[in-house]
């Protein structure tokens, strides 16, 4: 019945790259993997690493739990307010991916309260490797496994490896104890994804997390240029 | 009217968040008084003549045209439980934003502007079934669905129930599911200080002990 | 046969600043008495229940009315016992209670249990119309059966307006003739006593005690305004009546601005 009728008021899609107001919101960059690949590890990295530059703020897919979140919380990688869970009813890759309503309310909610922000972090909760997240939801997407998880998932593909716009390969410390073959990681991963860039990151040091801020940075640039 | 717009509106998969909720299933099944397929029709039936029909009110007179500001005023004061209200405002944000996108309409963008953090669920399902072109009943039957479709759902995980059995609990609530709708049409033609509103105690009660818990699988 | 009663009470505030009663209607089954007041300037009537009451058929109602700044508490002697009405063929019985409040009056309504016999069949409908400054502190325990009884249908609905405006509405349906699902793990979970406390008072506008559990199967919740409603499941009246009357104590303290009592669970 009004199927006709221009649309006007504020945006009812999330892709859209302003906010209501015309200005231009924060960039969103979603990071998915596989259970103790070190996601919130690297958002609390990612967070240290960017907070003087950058206005930032988080917003946590748990699966039956506020843990990320709290984690978050009691390191202090940002201010509580800074820091938003979003409740997934058992499926991170639903929340993410095929119903992300209430994921935008909550980077909505963020701009609103803590905003203007340069740039979000949408965690998702530990999930498969088919998990990604939706391009209504995020502008980019990095996919985190660990060396742990056994070296041949690189070769075995899936749409987080082979589409994230980075690849990040986490725990390179336990390469030796866990027997996993880095440089057959990396040529796997080469292998499945092309040109798209793979990190390979330690986070037991301070520095481990530079390649993926750096990368983080580059995305900025591009987004706001 | 488009019933295959029903279709769409009802499908479990129409992106407005249901699926991060049990409806109350979960801290039923933690209490205990959910452990099987038996329980779980109990437990939809009681709640689908108790708030369904609540709700299917709400949903019929807002399709009807009555006034969405009054029904979510309504909503409110049929909603003592502040963890279900804040569950009813926060699926309504979620479902306003996916219905404007789907049926956009003036109606639809004049209720957000006025209920900018989210008018109650039905409500806004109303309004989403008129913008559709639905009729009051549909509404109805959406948000009656809704009612026992989510704990059946959720229950399936919860418990790791079979979901055959699970599905066949709603299937067998089909004509109680109609009644339901029925009533609540009829009564959307009616003032909105006359329309259903049925409590149910344990879900008010569990509403808060699951907002109060630490870990959950589902929201509400 | 059936009766049709109402009685009808209204208090106001003298001069003096006393609560008076100028009407106070008995009729029928509903028998009123001006009882001694519990706290000091609070006037106090008691309903006398004269018969079992209200048997299928009947139509009874009560009205309540404090005007400005009057401080008026009704209770009742004795439970309400739902009867069936005589006969194979027996109609339900009604119950209509009107609560009216004006600026600045303190109505408190605290009748016994209600108990729903077997067999039986009421509607009962308690509407409240609350001024802005009016405080009301309500109670209402369903007792689903006498000992060892299947319940009879209870139907009730409450509804509170407040300057005009819905504060609280809701309805209802226990027993054999209610829709399936009401002794089930959604709505009764199999208790028999159900039970209500309800304070509106302007006070709790900007403070009030947050929800919270009071037990497993009791909750203290704030309504969408300056209001508390606390909802309690128990496995018999007594039970019923401990919650009620705890969270009573700590409601009146809250609204006078006091520290709640201690916690109890």
């Amino acid at each position: 019945m009004h199927l006709d009728h221009a649309h006007s008021g504020p945006a009812a899609l999330g892709a859209d790259a302003a906010r209501p107001d015309g200005t231009r919101r924060a960039l969103r960059i979603g990071l998915g993997g596989p259970v103790g690949s070190g996601k919130t590890a690297t958002v609390a990295a990612l967070c240290r690493a960017l907070r003087d530059q950058l206005s930032l703020a988080v917003v946590t897919n748990d699966i039956y739990t506020r843990e990320d979140a709290a984690f978050l919380l009691r390191n202090a990688v940002l201010p509580p307010e800074r820091i938003q869970a979003v409740e997934t009813g058992a499926c991170p890759h639903t929340a993410i991916r095929d119903d992300i309503s209430a994921n935008l309310e909550a980077v909505e909610d963020l701009e609103d309260t803590v905003g203007p922000l340069d740039l979000i972090l949408v965690e998702s909760g530990g999930d498969n490797l088919t998990a990604t997240f939706s391009k209504g939801l995020v502008d980019a997407q990095i996919f985190i496994i660990d060396v742990a998880g056994g070296d041949d998932i690189p070769r075995k593909g899936g749409p987080g490896v082979t589409t994230s716009d980075l690849l990040v390969i986490n725990k390179t410390d336990l390469a030796p104890y866990v027997g996993s073959d880095l440089g057959r990681m990396a040529r796997d991963a080469a292998q499945q994804r092309g040109e798209l860039p793979v990190a390979f990151t330690s986070l037991t040091s301070g520095e481990g997390v530079g390649p993926v801020a750096d990368w983080v940075r580059g995305q900025l640039a591009s987004w706001t240029s | 009217m488009s019933r295959a717009a029903l279709l769409v509106l009802s499908d479990g998969r129409f992106p407005a968040g249901g699926h991060a909720h049990s409806g109350g299933a979960e801290a039923a099944v933690v209490a205990g008084r959910i452990r099987n397929a038996d329980d779980l029709a109990a437990f939809c039936r009681g709640r689908l003549h108790t708030t369904g029909l609540t709700a299917a009110a709400l949903a019929a007179a807002a399709a009807h045209g009555h006034d969405p500001l009054a029904l979510d005023e309504a909503a409110d004061a049929r909603t003592p439980s502040p963890a279900l209200r804040a569950v009813a405002r926060k699926l309504g944000r979620q479902l306003m934003r996916a219905a404007r996108a789907t049926w956009p309409g003036e109606e639809l963008d004049a209720f957000a502007l006025a209920r900018p953090r989210g008018g109650h669920q039905p409500v806004v399902l109303g309004l989403t079934a008129r913008s559709a072109g639905l009729a009051p009943e549909d509404a109805a039957h959406c948000a009656a669905y809704e009612t026992v479709g989510g704990p059946a759902t959720a229950v399936v995980r919860l418990l790791s129930l079979n979901p055959f059995d699970a599905t066949a609990v709603l299937a067998r609530l089909a004509p109680e599911l109609d009644h339901v709708a029925e009533l609540a049409a009829a009564a959307a033609r009616g003032p909105i200080g006359e329309l259903p509103a049925f409590s149910a105690p344990l879900l008010d009660i569990a509403a808060e002990a699951h907002a109060a818990r630490p870990v959950r699988l589902f929201a509400s | 046969m059936s009766v049709r009663a109402t009685a009808r009470i209204t208090a106001v505030r003298d001069a003096r600043g006393a609560t008076t009663l100028p009407v106070l209607e008995s009729d029928g089954p509903l028998a009123l008495r001006r009882t001694r007041a519990v706290v000091p300037g609070v006037a106090r009537v008691t309903v006398v229940g004269a018969m079992s009451a209200p048997l299928g058929g009947d139509r009874l109602a009560v009205q309540v009315r404090a005007g400005q700044g009057a401080r008026l508490t009704v209770d009742s002697a004795a439970a309400t016992v739902a009867l069936p009405g005589p006969g194979p063929e027996a109609a339900a019985a009604h119950y209509a209670i009107t609560l009216k409040a004006e600026e600045g009056a303190e109505l408190h309504w605290l009748p016994e249990q209600l108990i729903s016999a077997h067999g039986s069949e009421l509607h009962m409908t308690t509407v409240a119309e609350l001024a802005t400054t009016a405080r009301l502190v309500l109670r209402e325990e369903q007792i689903l059966g006498r000992h060892g009884e299947t319940t009879g249908t209870l139907l009730s609905r409450l509804t509170v307006h407040r300057a005009g405006r819905p504060l609280l509405d809701q309805q209802l349906a226990y027993g054999p003739a209610a829709p399936g699902g009401w002794d089930g793990p959604a709505v009764l979970g199999g208790y028999r006593a159900a039970g209500q406390l309800l304070v509106v008072d302007p006070a709790f506008d900007d403070r009030g005690p947050d929800a919270r559990l009071l037990g497993a199967t009791a909750v203290l919740t704030r309504l969408a305004g300056p209001a508390v409603l606390v909802s309690v499941l128990a496995a018999d009246a007594r039970e019923l009546r401990a919650v009620l009357d705890r969270a009573a104590e700590e409601l009146a303290a809250a609204a006078r601005g006091r520290a709640p009592a201690a916690a109890h669970g």
